[in-house]
């Protein structure tokens, strides 16, 4: 049981990074802009928030930081899809060229040197003393309890409120959403700019909470495994939360499953194996369900088709 | 158009401007020493040649891919099979065959390692629906830690002072250089050959009319009767394949042994993507364009040893020129229709 519990609740900061990215990338797609830069623009989150984290020596604005950066880095691709209708997939992957370029040239400075203040844990108090629940969800740091608020939030607002049906339907039809009044390329301009946030602070988090250092590339894929979760949460929040503490608990089981002797380049293999069998998995499910990405995705819209 | 001349333009100078703000190193200079030492000595040349190998061997099979609209972003890892699959003939197979019999059978080999790493992606694609970009991607990842983890274990060599390396290659297992450069002309020739051949397959075969055809418009192919399924396994193997080819020269020809996944390919498969596109997905283009990126490749090597660079710096720059790229509307997705619902 002890085991169980101390896994799970190492899943969850392994999960966060994971968690914060998704829900960014569920509402850049819902607007119907598919950001294949994640892994660019996590890194330039995780180099931004450890190089003002050391230069101030505090983490919060580190963290505000990285937002900031993870932000711009994505206006980059708003840009190139909502104004010059480039091709999306292009301009992902040149982004996350960029991003892993432009982190090492910013980060080399910091190889190897301790973070000066990193993100503590804060158990809540009362919460913490419910049994298996307490210790797994209540004794985490700041940042993790603000990711379980924004999860609720992005639900909340995607499903709630007219902004989210407003999203929903740029993704979905942008002919009806545009007849309608809607100013599609706003809409798309905010959502890759808030999906770009997101992205930022989950790189953020790896470098000053969960691994407090910097290493060149340290998201290591996990930029794509957020692409890959948004695909499993079927661009639902709530799922989301799911799918990216299930990849967290698979990264822990990665670390645990060490010292027995098997080896460690088998063991990275599995959050890549994992992603394959899970997009299966969430494949067959969308087919059944009749249920699929936004209709538009990774279609730049444009009023009457010059064809 | 023009507009994107100005938006380009800005990249190429902010992209500098950012170089020199975070490195300190002077943009002339570091141009100025990639430029010399990819081009300015014979050494040189013949290094940058040597780079250009793999990339053009994976540009021209991501060229055919990226053509039907397929993104096969998975060369790297259908690189590394392939030199998997040439260094389990040269030593397991057959090491005491003749070379011109070993080499064929190792090129063969890897060719089809890389083939049938890229058919992984294409069978998802086409019994799941799955997206061939995030596939292709995981399966680079996990062909680098099948690399690491052959060298580091079962292939591992114990003449090699705790090096993780495979054994050397037997020396009919090693591909002929040119002189004494690393120029491994055998694989440069059927780099070439394979250029004229994907360009008369794209231009003149029934093959090449297909590929046309599902790149403008999927849906149209649909209802015109193509078989989709059977197209995209094919130009994913044949990808693939190409790519597989590269991983041969590189361990077959350089290395003479398989070794860390990081020692085999900087990033060869990566950066031909940006050749591809650069190269108008044309596979004659893609011979020059290949030149100039390995010249690049070379460039980078030089600066962090002379101006103290992060190796990064070189993939800020193919970034850039990326984006340079895209926004000069090489590869303007106006033309693709939309594809169907459910494409996860």
């Amino acid at each position: 049981m002890n085991l169980i519990v101390d896994i799970l609740r190492a899943a969850i900061p392994a999960g966060t990074p994971l968690l914060l990215g998704t829900l960014g990338e569920i509402y850049v797609e819902r607007s119907g802009i598919l950001n294949l830069g994640v892994e660019g623009i996590m890194i330039m989150g995780a180099v931004t928030a450890f190089g003002v984290t050391t230069l101030t020596s505090n983490v919060w604005l580190g963290i505000f930081a990285s937002a900031i950066a993870g932000g711009m880095m994505a206006l980059i691709h708003a840009f190139d899809c909502v104004t010059l209708k480039a091709n999306q997939t292009l301009s992902g992957l040149a982004l996350t060229m960029l991003g892993l370029g432009l982190s090492g040239l910013i980060g080399k400075r910091y190889i190897g040197m301790p973070l000066s203040s990193k993100l503590q844990n804060v158990p809540l108090k009362g919460l913490v003393n419910i049994p298996v629940i307490g210790p797994v969800l209540f004794d985490q740091d700041p940042l993790v309890y603000i990711s379980y608020i924004l999860a609720f939030l992005f639900w909340f607002f995607l499903f709630n409120t007219r902004f989210g049906i407003t999203l929903r339907s740029v993704g979905e039809s942008p002919e009806v959403a545009d007849s309608a009044g809607i100013n599609i390329p706003a809409i798309q301009y905010f959502a890759v700019f808030l999906g770009g946030i997101m992205s930022g602070l989950g790189g953020a988090y790896l470098s000053v909470a969960y691994a407090p250092v910097w290493i060149e590339g340290m998201t290591a894929g996990m930029g794509w495994i957020v692409l890959a979760i948004t695909i499993f949460s079927l661009w639902r929040p709530e799922r989301a939360i799911l799918g990216s503490y299930l990849f967290g608990g698979v990264r822990v089981l990665q670390y645990r499953l060490q010292p027995l002797g098997i080896s460690p380049n088998i063991l990275n293999m599995m959050p890549f194996v994992f992603t394959i069998l899970v997009l299966m998995i969430a494949s067959r499910e969308i087919s059944k369900k009749r249920i699929g990405a936004p209709a538009s995705l990774g279609v730049s819209y444009q009023r009457e088709k010059t064809l | 158009m023009s507009k994107n001349i100005w938006v380009s333009l800005s990249v190429i100078v902010l992209g500098v401007l950012a170089i020199y703000l975070i490195s300190g190193v002077r943009p002339d200079i570091i141009f100025k020493s990639i430029i010399v030492s990819a081009f300015g000595s014979i050494y040189g040349i013949t290094e940058t040649l040597t780079k250009s190998i793999p990339l053009m061997l994976c540009g021209i099979g991501l060229s055919a891919a990226f053509k039907s609209s397929i993104w096969n972003i998975g060369a790297e890892g259908q690189l590394l099979m392939g030199a998997v699959g040439a260094t389990w003939i040269a030593l397991y197979v057959m090491p005491n065959a003749p070379r011109l019999i070993l080499l064929t059978v190792m090129f063969l080999a890897g060719a089809i390692f890389g083939a049938l790493w890229a058919f992984v992606p294409a069978i998802l694609k086409i019994k799941f629906n799955l997206n061939e970009i995030i596939i292709s991607l995981m399966m680079n990842y996990i062909a680098i830690e099948i690399v690491n983890y052959l060298v580091y274990g079962p292939w591992r060599s114990p003449f090699e002072w705790g090096f993780p390396y495979s054994t050397k290659f037997p020396s009919n297992a090693q591909i002929p250089r040119f002189l004494d450069t690393r120029i491994h002309y055998p694989t440069l020739l059927l780099a070439l050959f394979l250029a004229v051949f994907v360009h008369i397959l794209l231009k003149r075969s029934k093959l090449g009319y297909e590929i046309k055809v599902i790149g403008e418009n999927m849906e149209a192919a649909k209802y015109a009767g193509l078989n989709i399924s059977r197209i995209i396994v094919v130009i994913l193997l044949l990808s693939g394949g190409l790519a597989g080819l590269a991983g041969v020269g590189e361990v077959a020809g350089i290395h003479h042994r398989l070794r860390v996944a990081s020692g085999i390919s900087p990033g060869y498969g990566y950066t031909a993507i940006i050749v591809a596109w650069l190269g108008k997905l044309n596979p004659l283009l893609i011979i020059p364009v290949s030149l100039l990126f390995g010249g690049l490749l070379v460039g980078g090597d030089s600066i962090q040893v002379s101006l103290g660079l992060p190796g990064a710096t070189i993939n800020f720059i193919n970034g850039l020129v990326l984006i340079f790229v895209m926004a000069q509307g090489f590869s303007n997705n106006r033309i693709f229709v939309k594809k169907g619902r459910n494409r996860v």
